[in-house]
């Protein structure tokens, strides 16, 4: 007998034409281009560039176009791109500190030196649907006000780590790189640093809900925004042919430093303990997801029981990629002809045998 | 400060204002530069990636948070000055041109011109940029309204 093997090739080609056909759309429609994406999409683009885990505002647009706008589409085909690139080395440590802030908000503290910056926020708008907006018409530049170059923004967490009110985050021991996932394999149980790292790159979706889940009881963890902060930070990298620090580019990114209730244990007294998110671009949604499931990860760290899926660092480490997920839910659309077969086989015989042994029974 | 010092850190200042400016500024003034001397491309442009670190609570141990595109590239004039150029982004022509002018500024009679042409310019206007920006920021900062208590004490 013989088993259809190959085939399908034409049939694969048109698909891609045809792919290729649906993405343009209707010819009449002016078509897309990667700077409308950029400027128009920019939170899309944000996205795409934290969960591909590569900062490239045009490649993250090319990557959403050709996607067609589907996401996590559009973040496997940046992490494929980077995968063809040389890695020159690791930066320096960004230092938020240094940000010029477009936002900067805290829940803590209602006066906190530097102030409450709202910037752009979709907090007050009423989610009502603008249809001014689809009038296509210019939009008025917005206000400024003059600027206080003395004032900066300490970080809320500081203040509070002076006290000793708050825990100090781990400090390094040599500062080193950390380890890095994308070259050395995860292993468990991971560092806190490893664990950011794949937290990082996770997907929001999978985030939002694991973070909701301990606000709801599973893993309970008391939490407050001691600050977000979004805007523009330097990129500081030594170049070994240099051997001195430059500022290769400025980058936006979004931070949360979650500020958590701890009851104490038996060798440190009751004080309050922190959670930390970082995203490319601005993404508080996912910066705030972060943090919160980076802290119910320290379960085991700080005694306490962990009873929840947001608590069990296996669970969560190895299903936050929303690649690899994609990829393994996405596969069984591959033939499976020949399982299928087998455990055809399987299943009639096992029915046969059951109605043999009825029939024995009734006779 | 000895002569070293002050070499290189008027080398790492122009590298991070040229790297931080938009290819198209740095090309456009590159060319009303006028004529550069002749030099040799020792590194073709090349675009890679560097691991973008974090810091735990912003002030911690490290991590990784992710990559960022860079493009480098290294030339040498014909008169032996090294220059090296490493600029954020995918911007192969840009990365030459700064090492160009990175190895030019290490010739006294190029100095002068290229701080006032080239890189003041563009540290002016990286710093109208980054002004535009927070001043719309600080249209947001909210004000707190201190309301009277009630008199009675």
């Amino acid at each position: 007998m013989y088993v259809a093997v190959k085939g399908g090739e034409t049939a694969i080609e048109h698909s891609l034409e045809l792919l290729a056909d649906r993405r343009r759309g209707d010819r009449d429609v002016p078509e897309l281009s990667l700077r409308q994406i950029d400027e128009q999409l920019a939170l899309a683009v944000d996205r795409v560039m934290t969960e591909g885990s590569c900062y490239d505002r045009e490649l993250a647009a090319l990557a959403i176009k050709q996607a067609r706008g589907d996401l996590v589409e559009a973040i496997f085909l940046l992490r494929a791109y980077r995968t063809t690139l040389p890695r020159f080395g690791d930066t320096l440590p960004i230092d938020t500190a240094r940000m010029v802030a477009e936002r900067r908000i805290s829940s803590t503290f209602k006066d906190v030196p530097g102030g409450q910056v709202l910037g752009p926020t979709f907090d007050y708008t009423h989610r009502l649907l603008d249809f001014a907006l689809m009038a296509n018409g210019e939009h008025p530049a917005a206000p400024t006000a003059p600027v206080d170059t003395t004032n900066d923004l300490p970080r809320v967490g500081d203040i509070l780590e002076r006290e000793g009110m708050l825990e100090p985050p781990p400090s390094a021991e040599n500062d080193a790189p950390a380890q890095d996932i994308t070259r050395t394999p995860l292993t468990l149980p991971a560092s806190r640093p490893v664990r950011l790292q794949n937290l990082a790159r996770g997907d929001e979706g999978f985030l939002l809900a694991l973070a909701y889940s301990t606000q709801r009881g599973y893993g309970n963890n008391h939490p407050f925004v001691g600050e977000i902060r979004f805007g523009a930070v330097p990129v500081s990298f030594v170049p070994e042919e240099l051997g001195f620090a430059i500022e290769i580019a400025e980058i936006d990114v979004t931070e949360c430093d979650m500020v958590n209730q701890f009851a104490g244990s038996h060798d440190v007294p009751p004080q309050f303990t922190r959670g930390y998110g970082l995203a490319f671009g601005h993404a508080e949604r996912k910066a705030m997801s972060m943090a919160l499931v980076d802290r119910s990860l320290r379960a085991g760290e700080l005694s306490e029981n962990a009873t929840a899926p947001a608590q069990d660092e296996e669970f969560v480490l190895a299903h936050s990629d929303s690649v690899e997920a994609s990829g393994f839910v996405q596969h069984l659309k591959l033939p499976h002809y020949v399982d299928f077969q087998s455990e055809l086989v399987v299943v009639r015989t096992l029915r046969a045998e059951v109605e043999a042994r009825l029939q024995q029974a009734a006779e | 400060m000895t002569q070293i010092d002050a070499a290189q850190e008027r080398r790492q200042r122009w590298l991070s204002v040229l790297a931080q400016a938009s290819a198209e500024q740095v090309a456009t003034l590159w060319q009303r530069l006028g004529p550069a001397p002749a030099y040799s491309v020792l590194r073709q442009p090349e675009i890679g990636l560097v691991m973008v670190q974090g810091r735990i609570s912003g002030s911690g141990a490290s991590f990784a948070a992710g990559e960022m595109t860079v493009t480098r590239a290294a030339v040498r004039l014909t008169t032996g000055q090294l220059g090296i150029g490493y600029v954020g982004g995918r911007h192969p022509r840009q990365a030459e041109i700064v090492a160009a002018l990175d190895a030019m500024g290490q010739m006294p009679e190029w100095q002068r011109r290229i701080e006032d042409q080239v890189v003041a310019p563009l540290a002016a206007d990286a710093d109208a940029r980054r002004r535009r920006r927070a001043s719309k920021a600080a249209a947001t900062k909210v004000d707190f309204f201190t309301v009277a208590r009630e008199a009675g004490t």
